[in-house]
């Protein structure tokens, strides 16, 4: 088997490569900041005395954690538009992406709450503070600093999930080397650089997130243990 | 005020169990009063009562002229009057030392950061740790931690102060450096409830003692009690005790 490696034709389409890239760290960023904001909202549902509001959270992290990814951008984009709501390619494939990662961040924080031993919420009480206090400032910055390990792989793990998306034409990175492919017949090296491209935006985004954990938790930064 | 605390034929039951059973007993503004007995005794129990971390089933709990017992109690108002100090510490381990002691006074009574700092210090050197002001708890040895512990409650300028079993985590030596605080600051003036198996600092440093056996006040007088005991519970206590 001899296959002659050729790049040269590629050449051309590193313009599409880019702007899918681009798009690709686009949809993270977006699925990120939204998927954290349910996560915490998920997971003071999931822990609520609110009956309804524990059971509305639960249906949703079990019925998203136990579907595929695909099928749930397919009834996103393909479902609801025959039900006459059609949104743009790219507001379906973000809005699957926060759904999804929402749901697995609310399990995510919500272990991060529990760990949250009640002497600490009996201290913070003891001295005063409001609920919304204590809730900011005794439960939720200690339970985020502890799973932001797991937090961003689930964020790292959503951006390479995102790849889904080109199955219904979103033009990020996997679609756009579909397209570049489907041109130059040229599938084993368009891959290659694709997956290459991946491995980038992974380690662009880890760094980032460990950039912004610096920022976040100086306890961590200071001291380099887990809380 | 005459009464810094009273709690008149308070009763509190876990489930089935009735753990108070009709407890009463009075402080003044001032008065250091130790509260000692066995484990189940009821004594930390009646302390927690103090600033509602329970609720009791009947009876009067008046603090600082508050009926802690009322419906209509403002809770977040009792709890600035009334500071408590646990047997674990409970410091916040995500926050410096100065980021504990200032969070309340700031979120509660919204000062400044820089006056957080600054009162952080103040009551830092009131225990002996302004050089850990930067610290994580973790980066503390307990004796340390339970000296930040009661100057992040002092930093609210409670008017009474609780100590639940603060010595009971700790070594002789880490002990000592407690108690030694504690005891400055009932040479203070402070008001303090301590519940406590120090039956040394209840020598030295309480007006009073109170004895609890079996969900009551059994016994209770000045020290002397602890040489002096009247009844032979007390008595039984002490011999087990020393």
């Amino acid at each position: 088997m001899t296959y002659q490696l050729d790049f040269t034709s590629l050449g051309a389409y590193w313009p599409q490569f880019l702007a899918g890239a681009l798009t690709t760290l686009q949809f993270t960023l977006y699925a990120t900041a939204l998927g954290l904001v349910i996560g915490i909202v998920g997971a003071i549902a999931r822990g609520s005395h609110v009956g309804w509001l524990r059971l509305v959270a639960g249906i949703y992290v079990e019925v998203v954690r136990n579907t595929p990814f695909l099928i749930q951008i397919f009834f996103l984009f393909f479902g609801l538009a025959s039900l006459g709501l059609r949104m743009p390619i790219f507001v379906a494939a973000v809005l699957a992406m926060v759904i999804n990662v929402g749901a697995y961040s609310t399990e995510i924080v919500r272990a991060g709450i529990e760990s949250v031993h009640p002497s600490q919420i009996e201290a913070a009480e003891s001295l005063g503070l409001s609920r919304f206090q204590i809730y900011r400032d005794i439960i939720l910055k200690p339970a985020l600093e502890r799973v932001y390990p797991s937090l961003t792989s689930q964020f790292t793990l959503m951006m390479l999930m995102s790849s889904v998306t080109s199955q219904v034409s979103a033009e990020e990175l996997t679609g756009a080397a579909n397209n570049i492919q489907s041109v130059t017949f040229r599938s084993m090296e368009t891959y290659l650089i694709v997956g290459l491209l991946y491995l980038l935006l992974t380690l662009l985004l880890k760094a980032g997130f460990w950039g912004l954990g610096q920022v976040l938790f100086p306890r961590r930064r200071r001291l380099g243990t887990v809380l | 005020m005459s009464v810094a605390v009273k709690l008149e034929d308070v009763h509190k039951s876990f489930g089935a169990v009735e753990v108070l059973k009709g407890v009463s007993f009075e402080v003044a503004p001032g008065e250091v009063v130790a509260i000692i007995g066995r484990s189940g005794s009821g004594k930390s129990t009646a302390l927690r009562c103090i600033n509602r971390l329970e609720k009791v089933q009947s009876g009067v709990i008046e603090v600082c002229e508050r009926q802690v017992n009322d419906a209509k109690l403002d809770l977040r108002a009792l709890r600035q009057d009334v500071g408590i100090v646990f047997q674990s510490y409970n410091l916040f381990p995500h926050l410096t030392i100065a980021e504990n002691i200032m969070l309340a006074p700031r979120r509660v009574k919204h000062i400044t950061r820089a006056a957080g700092r600054a009162l952080a210090l103040e009551k830092l050197a009131q225990v002996g740790l302004e050089e850990k002001i930067d610290a994580y708890p973790e980066q503390l040895s307990g004796g340390q931690q339970q000296r930040v512990a009661i100057a992040r409650s002092l930093a609210m300028s409670p008017r009474v102060m609780l100590f639940d079993e603060v010595t009971s985590a700790l070594d002789p030596h880490l002990t000592g450096e407690v108690l030694r605080v504690m005891e400055t600051l009932a040479k203070g003036g402070m008001t303090m409830i301590v519940v406590t198996h120090e039956m040394g600092f209840a020598r030295r440093a309480a007006d009073r003692v109170i004895y609890m056996h079996m969900g009551t006040v059994w016994e209770s007088g000045s020290a002397d009690i602890l040489t002096n005991p009247q009844t032979p519970e007390l008595q039984d206590f002490l011999a087990n005790e020393l």
